[in-house]
């Protein structure tokens, strides 16, 4: 009769108990450092902001009290990310298409989707090391070295497989139905890819796409020896030709300055990098969330 | 009814139609070969720029130390060493913290609640850039971790791990921020994996009397081990690779020590350091240890790759 009730000295619950606890620590462990982490980031870099940090130049580290702003830098990683969507989505989209419309499961999109894998987890500095002796060493692009454009064409590497990726899966979520439909009205097959299939595959294709822009926009490695750093205002179109600072490598060399200006105002460019990154990823999240809900309805 | 004949003899598509159709296919097929053809390119420019040097030192590059712009030697031993010890200790420490985490956030010890919001603040977390990590670390982890270094020197000193005064940036501290850049990785894996394993395996061992963690132990991990093992083969790509964060806070230094709280270096932090000043044999020398990491984290994806498919299937 005993033996129908929990039993406290029992080994295998006193072991269940164990385990419970430990695995309560670990995520403990594993979750406070965590929080800790980005309640820091967001209090001592919030505690910088101020209106002159969006539009002045950063002061070159010295002595001077006043660091001033990171305008440049800003500015600066808008348009490498932009440089870098620009080549990264026609050639993903384009991609994926192929991969989830076109192709037959042969050996070809096989090697492609294990290429696109691989290129993912290829490290970020190779994607520079590899844009600085394809473009910034050779001067090709019309004799600049370190350049906005290069530092684009690194972060396009890095973004492209993510496209890709998100491309082909939301493209096969599109129900065969729809293809069949459109292809039975007498519609080629461009028309509908572009006019059926893409449209309807649009929200998971873009979320994808935002996160992978948001990924790069804090990505420092492949700019440290390709779009370099700069801290003059980008003023014309010709400065894409010329070493371009980001608030990835504002963040990089200012916290190894010995100054406290300089340290703050790495601080700061933290505070935007990361809200914004985290406000995308949220967003999106919660458009997920959305989509999910809407669609059982 | 003759009308309506005529007009579905004039509804052929237009030859122009039928070649943009064509050419919409080609343009695909030619976009979607780029990533092959970024993967060989970024491959073979790595090997061709380093055969300068790969030439000069042949394979003892990958065990000398010296690294000496002034005298033109070089050897990546204290960086290979360094990569290969930040990633693998990192990893022995964010697996059973990834994996408890993600038993926690996959059993019901909490309501549902709180455990998706656990789950998705480590996403999150996985959003954060690196080189603000690295910012973290050298002002925040360094100080915090500075007097337990000194205690861990001097009880433990005669360990060779630790027989070196700490002294500020250190290998250990590039560890600890390995440990908070893979947990996202390893926890949201391993979260989905467990996941995935069928619920009929669960309510079968509680059938025949198992206990709960008798349960996870004989029955829910290793039905889950290959996605676990995937994932974390994954985190060790990233950790190899890892540039910023370590470059921030390893220290630098091309010394070579077994102690974790001397400076150290790794291939990227090398790279990420050396990379703009370069300048003759030691840019070669350069892309060779960026050769060698390239192969280190290939055969790890990889392989990472082939345990997918290989155990994927298997429930």
């Amino acid at each position: 009769m005993n033996s129908l009730y929990y039993q406290k000295r029992l080994s295998r619950n006193i072991g269940d108990k164990f385990f419970t606890s430990l695995s309560v620590i670990c995520a403990l462990i594993a979750i406070l450092p965590l929080i800790f982490l980005v309640t820091y980031i967001l209090y001592k870099g919030g505690s910088q902001i101020t209106p002159e940090l969006f539009t002045l130049e950063p002061n070159p580290p010295g002595d001077d009290l006043d660091a001033g702003g990171i305008n440049p830098a800003l500015i600066g990683t808008l348009i490498i990310t932009t440089i870098a969507s620009i080549i990264a989505i026609p050639v993903g989209v384009g991609g994926g298409i192929y991969l989830a419309e076109y192709s037959k499961g042969g050996a070809f999109s096989r090697f492609i989707r294990f290429g696109i894998n691989i290129l993912a987890g290829v490290p970020s500095i190779i994607a520079g090391v590899f844009i600085y002796a394809l473009i910034v060493s050779t001067k090709i692009l019309f004799g600049s070295m370190y350049s906005g454009l290069a530092g684009g064409m690194a972060l396009s590497i890095l973004m492209l497989p993510t496209v890709i990726k998100t491309t082909d899966e939301g493209l096969k979520l599109v129900p065969n139905e729809l293809r069949y439909a459109s292809l039975g009205v007498g519609a080629s097959m461009y028309t509908t890819i572009l006019k059926v299939t893409l449209p309807s595959a649009f929200r998971s294709i873009g979320t994808g796409v935002v996160l992978g822009i948001a990924r790069a926009a804090g990505e420092t490695a492949p700019l440290i020896f390709t779009a370099l750093f700069s801290y003059y205002y980008i003023t014309g179109f010709e400065d894409l030709f010329y070493e371009m600072g980001s608030l990835a490598v504002l963040i990089y060399n200012f916290a190894l300055e010995p100054y406290d200006a300089q340290n703050k105002l790495a601080w700061a460019a933290s505070f935007i990098l990361v809200l914004s990154i985290l406000s995308v990823n949220i967003f999106s999240r919660i458009l997920a969330a959305f989509n999910e809900k809407t669609k059982r309805l | 009814m003759e009308e309506k004949l005529t007009l579905f003899k004039n509804r052929k598509r237009f030859g122009i139609e039928k070649n943009i159709d064509i050419i919409f296919k080609n343009t695909a097929l030619v976009l979607s070969s780029f990533v092959a053809i970024i993967l060989l390119g970024i491959i073979l420019v790595v090997f061709f720029q380093s055969f300068e040097s790969f030439s000069r030192y042949g394979l003892k590059f990958l065990v000398t130390s010296e690294w000496n712009p002034v005298k033109d030697e070089y050897g990546a031993f204290t960086a290979i060493y360094g990569t290969l010890v930040t990633s693998f200790l990192s990893l022995l420490i964010t697996i059973p913290l990834g994996v408890g985490t993600a038993i926690f956030i996959t059993e019901d010890f909490v309501p549902k609640v709180f455990r998706e919001i656990i789950g998705s603040f480590v996403e999150l977390l996985a959003a954060i850039p690196s080189v603000v990590l690295g910012l973290w670390a050298i002002f925040v982890m360094e100080p915090f971790f500075r007097t337990f270094f000194v205690f861990l020197h001097n009880f433990f000193g005669w360990i060779p791990l630790f027989s070196t005064e700490p002294t500020g940036r250190n290998s250990l501290l590039a560890i600890l921020i390995l440990v908070v850049m893979l947990l996202p990785i390893v926890t949201s894996i391993a979260r989905d994996s467990l996941n995935q394993v069928p619920e009929k395996l669960r309510n079968a061992a509680y059938g025949i009397g198992a206990s709960r963690w008798k349960t996870i132990f004989s029955v829910i991990l290793p039905a889950a081990l290959s996605g676990i093992m995937a994932g974390v083969l994954l985190a060790l790509g990233r950790a190899m690779g890892e540039t910023m964060a370590v470059t921030m806070i390893i220290g630098n230094s091309n010394a070579f020590s077994w102690s974790l709280l001397s400076p150290g270096y790794t291939i990227s932090s090398m790279l990420a350091n050396q990379f703009g000043e370069a300048d003759g044999s030691q840019v070669s020398s350069l892309f060779y240890a960026a050769f060698v990491l390239m192969i280190l984290s290939l055969v790890v994806n990889i392989f990472a790759q082939w345990l997918v498919k290989k155990f994927s299937l298997k429930y």
